[in-house]
């Protein structure tokens, strides 16, 4: 069964312009103070995360990245209890132990957020190749950047996932940079030609058209439940705001204002909305969906600090170590 | 009498594992052949898909068994060798440990990682000879390093079956030791530390195959010095109690430990004595030199590892 609220073209708008009205939110909650250490915004990037996902069963899994929280509303998280997360509050997805960069839910099927570049993808892997084996064949999806292309364990995990034929998927947001290193200074050769090298079949859609990555993603999930192993696909797609919301203090200037109206110009909620007769009344929802999580997420109490080291261990220790 | 050998001992352990539970599986380079003595048969008994040969990719493979574990398995991965830690660091100290925590407890991560043959193995020399497990009591992950084959296997047994990450090492120099089993092999719980022989002049702690060499030296000694040997067995929890209330009886301290120096677990054993009050008289390590990478050549590998002799001394001197 496919993720209900992204099933049609009508929830798949919703839901991007859910995520981007929740990154906005999160931009003023930085701000404001509400949101602590800051965030990696999505914003411009939506369409990857709603097209791939509504690829997937709820039973699906995926992992995510330092910039998830795209990735996480679009696989049906909460967003008032992610916005409490951000937070730092006990109602959070995380109980406030993990905030933007670790938000997960893992009765989702959400196997976290990471803070570490391309860390995510031998996870998934390895929760692609342990379904089988507990024969629940469900798909695994590995979200990660361009930046995640030259981390080596991310190589080694496209030939761990092709050998085992493992029901995986691997989505490359191409965003053009990691960080501020552009792609063109960072990554030899090509994406798609990587995966090809291990025997993985990867194609290049346009990650600013969610029907397209649909398209590609229900293909290459439809290969990995039927026992036809492991996809890449790279979307290619550009973040609008900064890397992360320090970077402001900074000034940095490593795009030009010509190239981020050029992909301004190709929004991807401007043209799903195009063909939707009644857009308005999904911003509508999506707005009130995000009254309604901000509102649960400012109640939320801030967790006692006498439970700091709460959950480190899912298992008692035994011994005395203090 | 039943003789049962350390490698033995762990590959029954996990033989025992695999058989009682079908989540459990292992994941490692050569497993399958038995390379390492561990696994030997149990690819044939249990199958490809449960005793999987992995390609060298230790990072990739690390992170998979903590996919698999966040999934429901209990998979238990093979480094041959220590330093091959060094390159997973990042998926255990990051990532595996630190799950739990930062999903706010949603997350279990039933992992067991073996290193069978840490420490020297004589001519093994630079890059195959650390024994680290005080990195990871450093860093907080369940650390186990057990002496004796009935240890091994019971501590192997506890590991599999605990929800968090474990790692077990195996020293290289407690391997050819045998050890009479005809009592049932059992679990050991993790954070229990082992009196294996009582005394009342020093407690003399060792870890790992050192255990035997301070045995050794205690049977030496014994007519006129009575030494009492603690194994702490578990590195991380360290069962504080147990040596606490060995100082309440010899009130001296020698801690015999095959790491570096500076930071290493002998540091944290006497920071401990002293916390406690108990003691009568300075504490004594004997440790590697700060710093150690082995050298290749035997003469020069042994000179910087804990001896017999040096162990003997520091008693001596302990109790002077």
């Amino acid at each position: 069964m496919t993720l209900p609220h992204l099933a049609d073209p009508a929830g798949r708008y919703r839901t991007m312009r859910l995520i981007r009205g929740f990154e906005e939110l999160a931009l003023e909650w930085v701000r404001a103070g509400h949101v602590v250490g800051g965030t990696h915004p999505y914003i411009g990037q939506e369409a990857v995360a709603v097209g791939v996902c509504a690829a997937l069963d709820p039973a699906d899994r995926i992992t995510s990245t330092h910039r998830g929280h795209g990735h996480v509303l679009a696989k049906g998280a909460d967003p008032g209890r992610l916005l409490a997360e951000l937070a730092g509050r006990t109602n959070g997805l995380n109980r406030g132990r993990g905030g933007s960069m670790h938000a997960a839910d893992l009765a989702l099927g959400i196997l976290g957020a990471n803070g570490m570049v391309g860390a995510g993808a031998p996870i998934a892997v390895g929760a692609a190749w342990a379904s089988v084996r507990l024969g629940e064949p469900r798909v695994a999806v590995s979200f990660f950047g361009d930046g995640a292309l030259n981390q080596g364990v991310l190589l080694e995990s496209l030939n761990l996932a092709s050998i085992w034929r493992a029901p995986a998927v691997f989505v490359c947001e191409n965003n053009g940079y990691a960080t501020t290193l552009p792609a063109s200074a960072g990554v030899g050769g090509s994406a798609v030609g990587r995966a090809a090298a291990f025997g993985i079949p990867a194609v290049t859609v346009d990650g600013m058209d969610v029907e397209a990555v649909r398209r590609a993603a229900e293909e290459a999930v439809e290969r990995a439940r039927t026992g036809g192993g492991p996809s890449f696909l790279e979307c290619l797609t550009y973040r609008y705001e900064a890397h992360h919301t320090m970077e402001r203090r900074f000034k940095l200037a490593y795009r030009s204002a010509e190239e981020v109206a050029a992909w301004r110009a190709r929004d991807p909620l401007t043209a799903a909305a195009a063909a939707l007769p009644d857009a308005a009344a999904l911003d509508a929802e999506a707005a009130r969906l995000l009254e309604e999580a901000a509102e649960f997420a400012l109640a939320g109490p801030h967790p006692d600090p006498a439970g700091a080291a709460d959950h480190l261990y899912a298992t008692a220790l035994e011994g005395t170590a203090g | 009498m039943t003789l049962l050998s350390y490698p033995k001992a762990l590959n029954r352990a996990l033989a025992d594992a695999l058989a009682d539970d079908p989540a459990v599986c292992v994941l490692g380079e050569d497993v399958g052949a038995g390379l390492a003595g561990l696994t030997l048969g149990l690819q044939q008994r249990f199958g490809a898909d449960r005793v999987v040969d992995t390609p060298l990719s230790e990072q990739a493979f690390t992170s998979a068994a903590i996919g698999a574990a966040l999934v429901g398995m209990r998979p238990v991965i093979e480094l041959q060798i220590p330093s091959l830690l060094y390159l997973v660091l990042e998926q255990l100290a990051n990532q595996a440990h630190k799950f739990s925590l930062m999903t706010g407890g949603q997350a279990r991560v039933p992992l067991t990682v073996v290193v069978p043959g840490s420490g020297s193995r004589s001519g093994w020399a630079g890059q195959h000879s650390d024994h680290p497990y005080s990195l990871f009591a450093h860093i907080g992950m369940k650390t186990l390093v057990p002496a004796t084959p009935g240890d091994a296997y019971g501590l192997l047994a506890s590991a599999i079956r605990d929800d968090d990450p474990v790692v077990l090492f195996a020293p290289a120099g407690a391997l050819a030791v045998r050890e009479d089993v005809t009592a049932p092999l059992v679990p050991v719980p993790i954070g229990r530390a082992r009196v294996h022989r009582p005394g009342t002049d020093v407690t003399l702690v060792a870890v790992g195959h050192l255990v035997h060499d301070a045995l050794a030296v205690a049977e030496e000694l014994a007519p006129e010095i009575s030494v009492e040997v603690l194994d702490p067995r578990t590195l991380y929890p360290l069962d504080r109690a147990a040596l606490t209330a060995s100082l309440a009886r010899t009130g001296r301290l020698v801690v015999a430990d095959d790491s570096n120096r500076t930071s290493g677990l002998a540091a944290e054993l006497l920071a401990t004595a002293a916390e406690s009050g108990r003691l009568s008289a300075p504490p004594l390590r004997v440790t590697r030199p700060d710093g150690t990478v082995l050298p290749f050549a035997p003469a020069l590998d042994r000179a910087l590892q804990p001896s017999r002799d040096a162990l003997r001394e520091a008693v001596l001197t302990a109790v002077k």
